[in-house]
């Protein structure tokens, strides 16, 4: 497997894409350093673009790249290799080196800046970490409907839709089911449709860092109790994992049953 | 005002010449301030020279001038009230004044004037004291230079830093207050002057105001207490050049105002405040030449607002800048410089050529359901806002800044 991914990863550093994904991140976040001024309003900014932007490149890039590499894995099918070992390890190679070209260009004109001597440096890491679990989540969310989906206009509208959904459907379905509900005590089934959108997730984990919590009054406090808390922030961590593992093992799912 | 206190402080000083002075210290013939009192005549002076002194229910019933000398410490062990002053034109400067004690049943003070008029205090400095300097129907006084520390866990058990009530012609100045519930407290306080004061970290207000009329405050720091200010059922109060910062919390704001009629708020800078100026049923007010930066609302107006001007403000990246929960109302938002304003400038005279819209939708669904401030700054917040703006159906059409700049006010110009 590690072969295959030390492929992939080396494959995928000879496409330009990548390096315009690098690129376009270092020359934002040095503007947004530089011209807009301060680090903490740096963050924001860039939480709104990552939170967008990372689901939906990984998304299109794991489709892509799924689709490219087509032949390649059917040739590899031909070896005696596990059918496992061929899908995780492009996946994780699609990942890894989406992973790194974010960290590169969003990490490296922080570090200019002066991160480690600020007190920013645990919002920034959480801002971090959030567009490393988001770059996983939604390469393998895309492998899993590449798998399914021997049509590769099904397969890129699927994927466009999941993304989609996530990104905005789904906030727009839950402030409607809040603005109906709003009788109801609903500071539970705000924490827990939050859970089940790897985005709202994100942004809300950044948010509490921020201190933005004041603002949101009583559901903000329980909010605050609940994720602010060491427990909570594992509690998080660990549905981010599970929103990576879930597709993952969706993947080894559909490759162990597919018929090529 | 200033005439009285000049007046009174010639008096005193003419007073002083004549004067005899006791000297007060641990081991004089005179060891107790109480034995002092005592012996001294109206318009003595006693100087206490520095040392432990263990005694509490000091009674001041002449006009004696009481001078501390290398900080000597006056200490209640936490039983008794200190001082109590009952006659007019006492002066009482460089004294640590310390524990005084919670009370359930009184409330006890560091410093306590009862119905007396040409007064000072000056230069004192107060520690773990339940209220610190308690004014009761007082007149022309002057509380200048004291540092007022307490140690207040609940607003239940802890007492106002400088506390006024029924005075008239006061002047607060130039004092640290921290740790209390209130920092400065005005109850039925007319004709008088809060200046150059920081007040920080108190549990309630920095300054807080009740039935309190013709006023003014101005130059002072509020930080992080649970509110900067509250102005509550009082007209005609001036504030100006003060700064409202870090008040950050659930239910904090950097400037309540409640009932308040023909205020004037000037100059002011609110900064990094949860709300900067909360308003309720509050009329004729004017706001002017004020900053308000990095607050989460910049100004937040309930019903029954009337008359407000809100102009020539600068708003600068406050997640929300206005929210109000009645639609029809007659407050004017002209000519501020709002952040978030992108609109266009074809007559190039500074003035935007589209009315600005301070509400947006977001902030009117926040009103109605507090659990969707979970989306915000989501992308499908962004979009309603976005989609609001280019046609408004929800948010109020006519609360707008038909004037807004397009730079930046500088108000060093202004003025």
């Amino acid at each position: 497997m590690f072969k295959i991914l030390k492929y992939s990863f080396f494959d995928l550093t000879r496409s330009r894409w990548l390096y315009i994904y690098g690129a376009f991140y270092f020359l934002l976040t040095i503007s947004l350093l530089w011209l807009g001024g301060g680090l903490s309003k740096a963050i924001i900014s860039l939480m709104n673009i990552i939170l967008v932007l990372v689901p939906l490149i990984a998304t299109m890039f794991g489709v892509m790249y799924y689709y490219n590499s087509r032949e390649f894995a059917e040739l590899l099918l031909a070896q005696p290799i596990r059918r496992n070992h061929i899908f995780f390890g492009q996946y994780l190679g699609v990942a890894c080196s989406l992973a790194i070209s974010l960290l590169l260009g969003v990490g490296v004109p922080f570090v200019l800046y002066g991160i480690f001597s600020s007190t920013e440096i645990w919002n920034f890491s959480v801002l971090l970490l959030v567009g490393l679990f988001l770059s996983f989540i939604f390469s393998a969310i895309a492998f899993f409907i590449a798998l399914r989906n021997e049509n590769r206009i099904k397969g890129f509208g699927l994927a466009i839709l999941v993304w989609l959904f996530f990104a905005v459907i789904y906030d727009g379905l839950f402030l409607l089911a809040l603005s109906l509900f709003s009788d109801y005590p609903l500071e539970s089934f705000a924490i827990g449709a939050s859970l089940f959108n790897p985005i709202d997730l994100s942004r809300i984990l950044i948010l509490l860092k921020l201190d933005i919590s004041a603002l949101m009054g009583y559901t903000g406090a329980v909010i605050q109790n609940f994720m602010g808390t060491l427990l909570g922030m594992a509690c998080s961590l660990g549905v981010l994992l599970l929103w990576v593992v879930l597709p993952a093992l969706g993947i080894r799912w559909v490759a162990a049953r597919k018929d090529f | 005002m200033r005439k009285t206190i000049i007046l009174s402080a010639l008096l005193l000083a003419t007073l002083a010449i004549r004067a005899a002075t006791v000297t007060v210290c641990p081991g004089c013939e005179c060891n107790t301030i109480g034995q002092a009192i005592t012996t001294a005549n109206a318009g003595d002076e006693i100087l206490i020279k520095s040392g432990l002194y263990q005694e509490g229910n000091i009674l001041i019933d002449k006009a004696l001038r009481l001078k501390g000398e290398g900080w000597p410490v006056i200490d209640g062990e936490n039983e008794t009230e200190i001082f109590t002053v009952i006659a007019s034109g006492v002066a009482i400067e460089g004294l640590v004044v310390r524990n005084v004690g919670t009370s359930y049943l009184e409330d006890r003070a560091g410093i306590r004037m009862r119905r007396v008029k040409d007064f000072t205090i000056r230069n004192n400095r107060l520690e773990n004291t339940f209220f610190g300097i308690y004014l009761e129907h007082c007149t022309d006084g002057l509380v200048t230079d004291n540092i007022i520390e307490g140690e207040a866990v609940h607003e239940m058990s802890s007492g106002n830093a400088i506390h006024l009530w029924y005075c008239k012609r006061m002047l607060v100045e130039n004092n640290q207050v921290r740790g209390h519930r209130d920092g400065i407290y005005f109850e039925f306080v007319d004709d008088s002057r809060v200046r150059y004061n920081i007040s920080e970290d108190n549990l309630r207000y920095g300054l807080h105001f009740m039935f309190s009329n013709d006023d003014d405050y101005f130059q002072n720091a509020f930080r992080r207490n649970g509110a900067g200010v509250a102005v509550m059922f009082s007209r005609n109060i001036d504030m100006w050049e003060n700064h409202f910062e870090f008040n950050w919390g659930r239910a904090s704001y950097g400037l309540l105002l409640k009932e308040i009629y023909d205020a004037e708020i000037r100059n002011n800078v609110f900064l990094e405040n949860t709300i900067g100026i909360y308003v309720e049923g509050s009329t004729r007010i004017r706001y002017q030449y004020n900053e308000f930066n990095h607050n989460g609302w910049a100004i937040k107006m309930s019903g029954g607002c009337l008359d407000n001007e809100v102009n020539a403000n600068n708003f600068l990246h406050n997640t929300f800048d206005l929210s109000l929960n009645s639609a029809p109302n007659n407050n004017s938002f002209d000519g501020n410089y709002w952040t978030d304003y992108n609109g266009y400038d074809l007559g190039r005279d500074g003035i935007g050529d589209v009315p600005y819209h301070p509400v947006k939708l977001f902030n009117y669904i926040v009103n109605r359901t507090p659990e969707a401030m979970v989306l915000l700054r989501s992308l499908f917040v962004d979009l309603l806002n976005f989609s609001e703006k280019v046609s408004p159906v929800l948010t109020p059409a006519n609360v707008a800044d038909n004037a807004p700049s397009m730079q930046k006010l500088n108000f060093q110009k202004i003025n």
